[in-house]
């Protein structure tokens, strides 16, 4: 039973690995517009109006309240189909990820943007900034930095998260193991290889944002 | 009028049977999740060596493995070597199982944010360990890791959509069958996230309300 599973473990890794550049591209593709949706999301909430904070908290309800698959599926046979756009599995896994993620990066942004002391938005508004100015060359830099470790949070849920695109028919890792799994009958053995590469892009990609986060840090500032 | 017939004819019962099936997904796992949780944390902190190896082991897996490989494995994987697991089983204990590897991380850190004076303390009194661990520190513990355990709770809510994908008809498996036998994808799961809101919010009411109640009057409130 043991050599069996080990075989097929054997013959179906390479088949199973170029499953996990697909997770890790969808991740990838998640992290970039969920950063580039957060970012203003985040900012509106700290700096909008009454109006656009309600809007984003609507927002931001929506994408954290509702179960991923659900969304998935909304997406995929509902909203897509239903306004035509013909669009692959693989994008509209991206795009409900990075929406959501969208959602928690705002609120990792905001965290970070609330944790600077308030003066410094005074400061840099009384030597003539703008506030526009203030909140690109004072705010961000220094809330980006300290929103690495969040991000890094976020990334191995995303990760995780990535597997449920199998649902749609992605051919991620997941799926692949899966797929040799049913033609091989050694279910356990793959899906435990799945998980363990699962577990080791987590780790990785964690120890990687670590790094940066020592990399870019202000030596004698933010710890 | 027809499409208003078929909503409250057919989708609303369908629905509310999917729900009532999620809720007792949701019930069970969160009270062994919680469980788990306070077990593996406490253990990591106070336990026995060996206990901490083997919580550490248990957090560091579980939390690491996708949950949806997780229930393929319970339900896919262990018939394999002669363990079989109804679906709705299947989907409760990987729910726990995750859940708890989750919640003992917010247990260990609360535990280890009680001052060591109280446990010094406690044993100058006389108590026992577990006597002081039982009455002493995790009251103090619990309450503190409760906003961060409410957090997974909400998750696990969310998460128990998952369960469809081990053939357990619940809210999400019940939309998914009315969406491709109606071909109306987008109004069903519109209601089916909307339930699924609902319980999101009710539930972080209850929390809410839970710590309110625990909280007690003048020492440590957090809330301001």
């Amino acid at each position: 039973m043991i050599p069996q599973g080990l075989t097929a473990i054997k013959e179906g890794l390479p088949y199973l690995l170029e499953g996990a550049l697909v997770n890790i591209a969808v991740v990838l593709g998640a992290m970039a517009l969920g950063f580039a949706l957060g970012l203003p999301l985040a900012v509106g909430h700290v700096y909008g109006n009454r109006k656009t904070r309600g809007l984003i908290g609507i927002y931001i309800l929506f994408f954290r309240g509702i179960p991923l698959l659900v969304l998935l599926f909304l997406f995929y046979f509902g909203l897509f189909s239903l306004s035509g756009i013909n669009a692959s599995a693989f994008t509209v896994a991206i795009v409900v990820l990075g929406l959501i993620s969208a959602a928690y990066q705002s609120q990792i942004l905001r965290g970070a943007i609330l944790s600077l002391p308030e003066g410094q938005m005074k400061a840099a508004l009384s030597i003539g900034m703008s506030k526009k100015k203030a909140i690109f060359f004072v705010i961000l830099p220094q809330a980006l930095r300290l929103s690495i470790p969040g991000w890094s949070n976020e990334y191995s849920i995303l990760l995780k998260d990535s597997a449920v695109a199998y649902a749609l028919g992605v051919a991620e890792l997941m799926a692949r193991a899966h797929h040799v799994a049913s033609r091989t009958y050694q279910h356990l053995y793959l899906y435990l290889t799945a998980g363990f590469i699962f577990l080791l892009l987590t780790y990785l990609g964690t120890k990687g944002l670590n790094v940066l986060y020592k990399k870019v840090g202000i030596p004698g500032y933010l710890r | 009028m027809k499409e208003l017939i078929y909503l409250f004819h057919d989708v609303f019962p369908a629905l509310m049977s999917g729900l009532w099936i999620s809720i007792q997904l949701i019930i069970p796992s969160v009270i062994f999740g919680a469980s788990m949780g306070i077990i593996a944390g406490t253990l990591s902190v106070y336990g026995h060596p060996l206990l901490k190896v083997a919580s550490k082991t248990y957090v560091t897996i579980f939390r690491g493995f996708p949950l949806l490989v997780q229930l393929y494995i319970w339900y896919f994987g262990l018939p394999r070597i002669g363990i079989y697991f109804s679906p709705m089983a299947a989907a409760i204990i990987g729910f726990s199982l995750c859940s708890g590897a989750y919640q003992s991380e917010y247990v260990r850190g609360a535990l280890l944010s009680i001052k060591k004076g109280q446990l010094l303390a406690a044993h100058a009194l006389g108590f026992s360990r577990t006597k002081t661990l039982l009455s002493v520190i995790l009251p103090q513990a619990l309450r503190r890791a409760l906003p961060g355990c409410g957090n997974e709770i909400i998750y696990l809510i969310k998460y128990s959509s998952l369960a469809y994908m081990v053939t357990c008809i619940e809210l999400t498996g019940k939309g998914k069958i009315l969406a491709s036998a109606s071909l109306k994808y987008t109004e069903i799961f519109m209601i089916v996230g909307a339930i699924y809101l609902v319980l999101v919010s009710v539930a972080s009411l209850l929390l809410n309300r839970m710590e309110t109640w625990l909280s007690v009057p003048g020492f440590e409130q957090h809330r301001a």
